[in-house]
């Protein structure tokens, strides 16, 4: 699916709020990406002009929030690789063990798959405050608090059922008569693996990839209670940033738009993926 | 898909272990399946029983010596609780109102995008960005740059467009102190209205166009169309929609930390079940308000899965 395939161009007859619902197509984008541009455009102003009202449009830009930002105070770039590290390894970790999941729960199908395929999902309606209290408990007895590898196996169980449910819609798209030739011509597990099922796939798992990664960098509430000033998280940073500074606002908004990047550059490169991930693989 | 579950093992498997009994076969299919399923067995059920232990215990953390057995005194404690209570409507009306919302902008902007038009890739492309914008960062963005009565957009823009008309006295509302849980409520929906918009375009998109053309052909107006063919075809994705937007905002920690730290009457579950644990110590109470909660979500979600398993019906018997 994507944007640009469309409807086959049927000779519409008449179109007569055409124009008119297209400019409210356009108000409505502009609307909702103007807080973005905002953030944009004032961390790119100085803190004088960024704290007026009515707001200074046209105020000269400077770098000066973004350089307060990375050499001003405690320094971003821990936060920032912490998350990188949390979000890149639980991915891979995810992928790793959704994929042969996913492979027992659509090609060669266990019995009774679809009781756990909607356990997976039901782990994802279990609020994560019910076992944020025994993890933090655990971390503390075991001495892993404020250590990365904590967030990584919890992020990991976090995006896991949404990667198995993605994962073994799209696995069940690989045509059965691929298979059947493949085991015919000899070809054992791995080489079925990599061979035939991986190239039909490679969509689907880049499209988990993007989600995981993104559901990971974006957490919130178990990065600050599991973590302190060795493992802590950008968003984490984040919200530190605002108490320990007091307010300055085109620094927060380079502070903010720096965090969002990763997600942004990856989500508009990656649009339709975006849906598909989302809705859990059945939009494709 | 009963059948491909008792198909024999194919040749190749038959060649290397010609033996192996029918329990093997099972046993076999299910290996690769058991990495997953075991870790997440321990990593979401297993805390889940801690907390049930915990939940009748008499344990806070500021009073170590006192951890013993409480029988169903913290269940009590919550039940009688009125900020629990509190926060229940809340999450409730949190939940609701962004679902809503979200799903009803989604769905009329999705509407206007399956036209054609010039700069339709651009506008699609501008209505994702909420959605990528880290929530942490948005609802910081929506706090302080936005809300905020001094030198917020929303404020600067009113000034702005009072001193076009020569007034000198604008209104400058503080938004966050006048409607509190509707400010946490419309940041929420600016970055969700792209979810769902996006769920229902792929919905839009996906409609036989050759039965809605011989309909027009046939006569009938735009509002039978949609009424009558479009609707009952987007339903499913609707449904989906809401599913998925309630999981997650069922949950949401972030904007009501960031935005009124669960003052003013937005501290829905999540924050007050954390504030319990993490600033009050007290996690007999904080576990039992979690049993409860769980409880809750299973009821709720037993419904909700009752949906998805409706929608998944359809998929198998295609």
């Amino acid at each position: 699916m994507s944007a640009a395939v469309t409807a086959p161009s049927v000779p519409k007859k008449k179109d007569r709020g055409g124009p008119w619902l297209s400019l409210l197509a356009w108000v409505v984008g502009i609307l909702f990406v103007l807080p973005v541009l905002w953030m944009v455009l004032t961390s790119f102003h100085s803190e004088q002009d960024a704290a007026t009202n009515p707001p200074s449009v046209f105020a000269p830009l400077t770098l000066d929030g973004y350089r307060e930002f990375f050499s001003g105070g405690a320094s971003p770039w821990p936060p920032l690789l912490n998350s990188l590290t949390a979000s890149v390894l639980s991915t891979a970790l995810v992928l790793l063990l959704c994929f042969p999941a996913a492979y027992a729960l659509s090609i060669k199908p266990v019995r009774k798959w679809t009781d756990v395929l909607f356990f997976f999902l039901s782990t994802k309606m279990l609020p994560i405050v019910a076992g944020l209290l025994p993890l933090y408990l655990f971390a503390q007895q075991a001495g892993l608090l404020d250590n990365i590898w904590l967030l990584i196996v919890f992020y990991t169980s976090m995006n896991l059922p949404i990667a198995v449910w993605m994962m073994r819609s799209f696995l069940s798209e690989v045509p059965v008569e691929m298979l059947e030739a493949a085991s015919v011509d000899g070809a054992g597990l791995s080489r079925t693996l990599r061979s035939v099922i991986a190239p039909v796939v490679m969509p689907g798992i880049a499209a988990t990839a993007l989600i995981c990664f993104i559901f990971s960098w974006n957490e919130l509430l178990f990065a600050r209670v599991l973590t302190a000033t060795v493992a802590e998280t950008a968003p984490v940073f984040l919200t530190s940033f605002v108490t320990s500074q007091g307010l300055f606002l085109a620094q927060l908004c380079a502070a903010a738009f720096v965090v969002s990047l990763p997600v942004l550059v990856a989500g508009f490169a990656a649009q339709d993926k975006l849906v598909q991930g989302l809705s859990l693989g059945s939009v494709k | 898909m009963t059948s491909v579950a008792e198909q024999t093992t194919s040749p190749a498997e038959a060649k290397q272990q010609p033996s192996r009994s029918a329990r093997g076969i099972a046993w076999a299919r299910r290996a690769p399946l058991m990495p997953a399923l075991v870790f997440m067995i321990i990593v979401t059920q297993l805390p889940f029983v801690a907390t049930l232990v915990i939940s009748f215990m008499n344990w806070n953390a500021y009073y170590p010596e006192e951890i013993g057995f409480a029988g169903f005194d913290n269940f009590k404690r919550v039940f009688t609780d009125i900020n629990m209570r509190d926060a229940v409507l809340t999450t409730i009306w949190l939940t609701a109102g962004v679902v809503i919302i979200s799903l009803l902008l989604g769905l009329g902007i999705a509407l206007l995008l399956d036209r054609k038009f010039r700069g339709r890739g651009a506008v699609r492309t501008m209505m994702i960005a909420p959605f990528l914008v880290v929530p942490v960062a948005a609802a910081l963005l929506w706090k302080h740059a936005l809300y905020n009565p001094e030198y917020g957009l929303f404020n600067g823009a009113i000034t702005g467009v009072w001193r076009l008309f020569g007034s000198d006295h604008p209104p400058q509302p503080d938004w966050i102190s006048n409607m509190p849980l509707w400010a946490v409520i419309f940041a929420l929906v600016w970055q969700w209205t792209p979810f769902m918009m996006l769920i229902l375009l792929a919905g839009l998109q996906g409609r036989p166009l050759d039965v809605i053309e011989a309909a027009r052909i046939d006569g009938a107006n735009s509002w039978q169309i949609f009424r009558s063919m479009t609707l009952p075809h987007l339903r499913q994705y609707l449904e989906l929609g809401a599913l998925l937007g309630s999981i997650y905002i069922v949950q949401n920690f972030d904007a009501v930390f960031t935005i009124t730290s669960g003052g003013l009457g937005t501290a829905n579950l999540p924050y007050t079940i954390y504030q319990i644990f993490y600033q009050a110590h007290d996690y007999g109470r904080a576990s039992a308000a979690a049993v409860i909660v769980v409880l809750g979500t299973i009821i709720i979600a037993t419904f909700a899965l009752r949906t998805v398993s409706s929608l998944f019906k359809q998929e198998a018997n295609r």
